[in-house]
């Protein structure tokens, strides 16, 4: 297709683009807006309109309460993401490169368990950490994100090797190499934006995730989350102060999408969308 | 020389197992051992806070089953994500379509698609609940067009007729909950036709050109097929998404006048966590898992076949 | 290749060392085990300062014990219900935790057998006449006391906005027919008569068990949940109808808001009235900075003075836990007039004892507490003191219903059914 410069096509083209990306905005900017108004000025009737003044309190407020729990957050969500991520490359590397009698069983009962609801297993899982000593600690936290996680990481990383040709593999076994060294030389220097795309939808999931981390964890080792939940009250929501949080908890999986975004659909192209 | 290679291999098909092994037991305890869990408590009667683990047959499913509450929500389910699902997929192709064509300010766009993936559910409720508010938020705007939705509130049934305990068609209130849904996960089905699309060699369509085929012919025969797979991805990754679907509608709506956006999810927490009936939330659990295996299941079928 | 290899080697290290350190401070922090943890869900403005001044009160007395603050927001407590339900099942219990008085402690913790009697304790600390013997009544079972309440609220209460009121020259409602005739007269003046946000539903199941309050009259109305009067008694019926009959005059977008954008209706003078338990005090005097009896009024709901819908905050002792002296230590400081005039104040509700200082509060607290020695106390059902959560769950659910489809005849069977459970 030959584009002229002024073309109608064109012109539409981006007509939809900034529409889309207007209606896209639209919630950024009613949580801006409220971040920055006092709380008295604060109500549903309001909600488009401008603060009279610029109010950096409710900033100021959120992030004395936050901060503490911010620590506690990077402290699970880093950790749990990598193991995460290294557990489903070797699964995928497995279950696409070493199958075997059964292997497609195996993956078909693994990648179920993404499927499940978390509510309804709170109670035998508490009851599980507890037995093996992990309740309310952050390293329970972490195991059940990185369990939970094996599934999509899985998945992930088994449709992304799909894409590596076996014939590397198989000339690799010809020069002697085995299981181990296959997938240390050949399989994760392939494997950098498999990582980048498994790393960016793992750190964001367990960043944001509520449930468990309300639950297994208590007080001090709460991550940023539920810190943000507890900006409000019973009875009574400051939803400027809400707002703000939000705006803050969400800074480092932004960051993440900012930064690794090109990387991210690199990554995807590479292979790991294949179904 | 050949048998050692023989031999090697099947070592080394052992280390392979061994190496999947931890994944399996982690998964067989969290997942299974729990699922077997739930499914033992769904057939109890415990139904309140003392643990009564007595056998209580079919009572609690039958119990759901005939309850408007849970009609309601399965309503729900099927329309949420039928809508979900199609509306993400469209967007998300549609811009794919678009930002793919070398635009200006690329980065800007995808930036600002991929924004809200970064937000949780719940702020994304919260914000959406204000928005689609009938009286203060979205309808300020549209009314200068004559057009006042009751949004979220609605509650009315699209093409409705009676069915057991409820009303079966498309609950209006519904859209709402979707809209929210897509604004957040948009941005995941952009990226994955994105990178689909460039993954789609040029020559591929150069030839088509050269053969005289219009630019759409091009789209439906020649893309379109081959993006088929990332579709099917799509719709594995949003079905579990949308399924399992909870945050969102506990904050953005809750269960909603009359059930119309109520969830199996949302029923499931509060009838096992503020009416501390046990055994009917299991009993919804499992509910769920059947509902689930049922899409997922074709999926992998469908993936081995296309394996062999 | 190989620097990459090395940057995710030496990352993972990093991510490793990072989590053990950190779950190192962890384990050494919790290892006290001779703190008391007090488990609730005051996290918002005013009730998290409350309960800090409760804290302080208590550290001045016994500097040498640690509290450890365990408190659980969301969801108007359920998120707190749902972990602490997961740490009693597996045998965990907090020092002490927060629980309505009525069939929230009673029906649930207390008949679990998870709860410690504390009638010794009471009289130790001379109690037995400072709270009202139908609050005792209220967290007893068989005649054992299993928790000390810190403070009240008044579920049956009417906020109007005074200056809506004034100007169509209306008074505020003692009946329901002055209530209907006040409700036709606002909307005659394009006034939302009844402000209502039932996003959650207890909100609308507030409405409604006042109505049950003023039909059935305190001895019946406490009869419907010990069983002595069925859900099918006529006047049952008849409650449902006014209930039926005040949701006529509700905001048409009362399922997209919570109880505070309903207030807002009242205090920007868009509706005149919304019926709220009295922490719609607080929002509306603190937060919205209005002026009470001033900007906006209050009275009892329709047909019931004298009587007095209470919703109580409690604290137990659970059994099983190793800090039983401390933590009684706590329950003393909570239950004393210096920790609740600490607390209460601040918290916006007013003390469970009948000998606290008026002084320390507003004019509403001072009102209240009058009307709470003088006054019939009656459980709420919508805050889970009347009747078992598993009844409350469904009778919310009855009320979802009914206030789309308005069946009289479903929401009363709907309650029969569910009363097999009480």
């Amino acid at each position: 297709m030959t584009t002229t410069p002024f073309s109608i096509g064109k012109l539409f083209k981006y007509t939809i683009l900034i529409v889309l990306a207007l209606f896209f905005l639209m919630p950024i900017y009613v949580m801006l807006i409220t971040s920055l108004k006092p709380f008295d000025e604060v109500s549903l009737a309001t909600m488009w309109d401008l603060p009279s003044t610029l109010d950096f309190s409710s900033y100021v407020e959120a992030f004395e309460k936050l901060g503490p729990n911010f620590a506690n957050s990077f402290y699970l969500a880093i950790p749990a993401t990598i193991l995460s991520a290294l557990l489903g490359a070797m699964n995928g590397y497995v279950l696409s490169k070493w199958r075997f009698k059964g292997s497609e069983t195996i993956f078909t009962l693994i990648l179920f368990g993404m499927f499940i609801p978390y509510q309804s297993i709170l109670i035998p899982m508490i009851q599980f950490l507890r037995e093996v000593g992990l309740y309310n600690s952050i390293w329970g936290l972490i195991l059940v994100h990185v369990v939970y996680g094996i599934p999509v990481t899985t998945l992930m990383f088994r449709n992304f090797y799909a894409n590596i040709p076996d014939e590397m593999i198989e000339s690799a076994r010809i020069d002697g190499a085995g299981f181990i060294g296959i997938f240390r030389h050949i399989i994760l220097p392939l494997s950098i934006t498999g990582f980048v795309v498994v790393a960016i939808w793992q750190f964001t999931n367990i960043w944001n995730e509520f449930l468990f981390a309300v639950t297994i964890t208590q007080s001090d080792q709460q991550p940023v989350m539920v810190a943000l939940q507890n900006l409000s009250g019973s009875q009574i929501v400051q939803w400027n102060v809400q707002m703000a949080g939000a705006l803050i908890a969400a800074l480092p999986t932004l960051l993440v999408y900012i930064i690794l975004g090109k990387y991210f659909v690199r990554g995807l192209l590479a292979g790991s969308v294949k179904g | 020389m050949e048998k050692r290679k023989k031999k090697k291999r099947s070592k080394d098909q052992w280390t392979a197992i061994a190496f999947l092994m931890p994944s399996v037991v982690l998964l067989f305890i969290f997942v299974y051992g729990f699922i077997g869990w739930t499914g033992y408590v769904s057939f109890s009667n415990w139904n309140s806070l003392v643990p009564d683990f007595s056998f209580a047959g079919l009572k609690n499913y039958l119990y759901l089953f005939g309850d408007f509450r849970f009609q309601a929500d399965l309503r729900n389910m099927l329309f949420f994500t039928l809508l979900f699902i199609a509306l993400i997929i469209l967007l998300g192709l549609s811009l794919a379509v678009l930002i793919d064509k070398k635009i200006k300010g690329e980065s800007i766009f995808r930036n600002i698609f991929f924004f809200p993936m970064a937000l949780s559910f719940v702020v994304t409720g919260v914000v959406w609940q204000w928005i689609l508010n009938p009286s203060t938020g979205i309808n300020n705007f549209l009314k200068t067009f004559g057009i006042e939705p009751m949004w979220y509130t609605d509650t009315n049934i699209l093409a409705g007729f009676r069915w057991g305990e409820i009303e079966f068609g498309l609950p209006v209130a519904i859209i709402s909950v979707v809209i929210a849904a897509v604004w957040q996960l948009t941005g995941f089905a952009l990226a994955m036709y994105l990178a689909g699309l460039r993954g789609i060699p040029d020559e591929l369509r150069e030839a088509a050109r050269m053969d005289g085929a219009s630019e759409l012919r091009i789209y439906r025969k020649i893309i379109l097929p081959q993006l088929r797979p990332i579709t099917a991805a799509v719709i594995i990754m949003m079905a579990h998404i949308s399924l399992k679907i909870f945050d969102l509608i506990y904050a953005m709506t809750g269960p909603g006048a009359n059930f119309v956006t109520d969830m199996p999810g949302v029923y499931m927490f509060e009838t096992t966590f503020r009416g501390n009936y046990y055994a009917q939330g299991a009993a919804i659990a499992i509910i769920m898992l059947l509902v689930v295996a049922i899409f997922i299941v074709p999926y992998l079928w469908n993936n081995r076949r296309a394996d062999k | 290749m190989k620097k990459k290899l090395w940057m995710f080697a030496v990352l993972f290290f990093v991510a490793i060392v990072a989590a053990a350190c950190n779950s190192d401070d962890a384990s050494s922090d919790s290892e006290g085990g001779d703190k008391v943890e007090i488990f609730s869900w005051w996290t918002g403005a005013g009730e998290e300062a409350g309960l800090n001044a409760l804290i302080e009160v208590f550290k001045e007395k016994h500097p040498d014990i640690e509290i450890e603050n365990a408190a659980v927001a969301g969801g108007a407590g359920t998120n707190a219900k749902a972990v602490l339900a997961s740490r009693m099942q597996g045998d965990d219990p907090p020092s002490t935790f927060q629980v309505h008085g009525g069939a929230e402690l009673n029906e649930s913790w207390v008949a679990a057998d998870k709860m410690e009697p504390i009638n010794d304790f009471y009289e130790e600390q001379g109690w037995m006449d400072k709270f009202p013997q139908d609050l005792i009544d209220l967290v007893s079972k068989d005649g054992d006391i299993y928790s000390v309440p810190v403070n009240i609220h008044r579920g049956n209460v009417i906020f109007y906005n005074k200056k809506v009121f004034e100007e169509n020259g209306l008074e505020a409602p003692t009946t329901y027919e002055e209530f209907f005739a006040v409700a036709d007269s606002l909307e005659a003046a394009g006034i939302t008569p009844l402000a209502l946000g039932d996003k959650e539903p207890w909100t609308a199941t507030q409405i409604f068990e006042n109505a049950l309050l003023a039909v059935l009259g305190p001895d019946d109305y406490r009869g419907l949940w010990t069983g002595d009067v069925a859900f099918d008694d006529p006047r049952v019926k008849e409650a449902a109808e006014i209930f039926g009959q005040m949701l006529d005059y509700v905001n048409e977008d009362h399922a997209s808001r919570n109880w505070q954008d309903a207030t807002q209706l009242v205090a920007n003078g868009e509706a005149g009235m919304t019926i709220m338990g009295d922490w719609a005090k607080g929002y509306l005097a603190h937060d919205l900075g209005l002026e009470t009896n001033v900007d906006f009024g209050y009275i009892e709901t329709p047909d019931t003075d004298g009587e007095f819908m209470v919703i109580t905050d409690t604290f137990g002792l659970p059994k099983g836990i190793d800090n039983v002296e401390d933590t009684k230590k706590f329950l003393a400081v909570l239950g004393s007039v210096e920790g609740q005039d600490a607390f209460n104040p601040l918290k916006g509700s007013i003390p469970a004892r009948v000998d606290a200082d008026p002084e320390k509060y507003d004019q509403y607290g001072k009102d209240t507490m009058e009307d709470f020695k003088n006054s019939a106390l009656t459980p709420s059902l919508a805050h889970g003191s009347a009747a078992s959560e598993g009844f409350l769950t469904k009778a919310n659910q009855a009320v979802n219903i009914f206030v789309t489809q308005r069946d009289v005849d479903q929401l009363v069977q709907a309650l029969m059914d569910a009363s097999s459970d009480l």
